[in-house]
């Protein structure tokens, strides 16, 4: 038990040191990002290729908690809270009461020529996606906007509830009545189809 | 910490959940890879909404004021419907899982095919 104890204090104490180095050569937010991203992919890997379907639940609240951060970090505060409340907060226990609730039936693997169809058609949509982004020139945020642009820009961002409200409740009104009645639909829809049939007599 | 490293990494998890939704069997580890999909979109979108100038702010001829500067956060404007949607799609589609495990006994994905015959 100790052995195991130091063993663990061992590795934390490594990885720390590890991360302490990453971010003295990066810089501190591009540390934050590839510790979290490369944590984040092996938390999807996680969800998709494991055999045991809580423990793909258990990686799937992990993506979602990194994702917040990495919102965190692209300074869309409100946002990570969002991604927290609804996802991890919702959506997870949602999917963890199905999971209980459908019994764990042992999950055959799919055919191999399946899988090999699905990894060609997945990689070469990523390849696709990646060879457009890196070829694409993007005008992005720079110190050649002038200092009056960048500083409105950073009370933008500084303060982004008040001006999401602000443009939700005046430019995308009709978008947000619609995902309402979205909203209201799908939990009715959700209702009736889950409701104890009774006979009539 | 520029705009193609995120959008590279949201290619990559969107690759990784398209490869769950095409492969898992059990409906639920369907529906947790097309939540992994929809989050790699989110993360696009808001490393959109942080990086790329709007057009309204590369106009030179007039002052920019925060009317105008605020449709930089159209982006997280689009993230939010997309959760909502999401959230919408996850409470059905799980309400149709647990309809199909009562008649069927089973949420394989490959032996629902009763509309074939």
């Amino acid at each position: 038990m100790i052995f195991f104890v130091l063993i663990l204090l061992a590795l934390l104490g490594w990885l720390s040191l590890v991360m302490v180095g990453l971010f003295a050569i990066v810089g501190f937010q591009d540390g934050v990002f590839w510790v979290v991203s490369t944590a984040m992919i092996s938390a999807a890997v996680g969800v998709v290729l494991a055999k045991d379907i809580f423990k793909a639940a258990l990686c799937l609240v992990a993506t979602f908690l990194l994702m917040a951060g990495l919102f965190v970090l692209l300074s869309a505060e409100f946002l990570a809270v969002v991604q927290v409340l609804v996802y991890v907060g919702a959506v997870s226990i949602l999917i963890v009461f199905s999971v209980l609730l459908t019994r764990s039936m042992a999950e055959k693997r799919p055919s191999i020529p399946l899988q090999v169809v699905a990894a060609t058609l997945s990689t070469l949509l990523m390849l696709l996606i990646i060879i457009a982004v890196s070829s694409t020139d993007w005008v992005v945020i720079g110190p050649d906007l002038g200092d009056t642009r960048l500083g409105l820009i950073e009370e933008v961002l500084g303060d982004t509830p008040q001006f999401i409200s602000g443009m939700l409740l005046n430019k995308w009104v009709v978008p947000f009545e619609a995902a309402s009645v979205l909203l209201l639909a799908a939990i009715l829809g959700a209702l009736v189809l889950i409701r104890e049939q009774r006979d009539e007599s | 910490m520029n705009l193609e490293r995120l959008l590279i990494l949201s290619a990559i998890l969107f690759a990784i959940g398209l490869y769950g939704a095409l492969t898992r069997r059990n409906a639920v580890a369907v529906l947790m890879a097309l939540e992994i999909m929809f989050s790699a979109v989110n993360l696009a979108f808001i490393a959109s909404s942080r990086y790329i100038v709007p057009s309204s702010l590369r106009v030179d001829s007039f002052i920019p004021s925060t009317e105008t500067v605020q449709s930089l956060l159209t982006g997280q404007i689009f993230a939010i419907f997309i959760i909502a949607v999401s959230a919408a799609e996850i409470a059905l589609g799980l309400a149709i899982i647990m309809v199909v495990y009562k008649n069927r006994d089973s949420i394989d994905v490959s032996e629902l095919n009763s509309l074939n015959r």
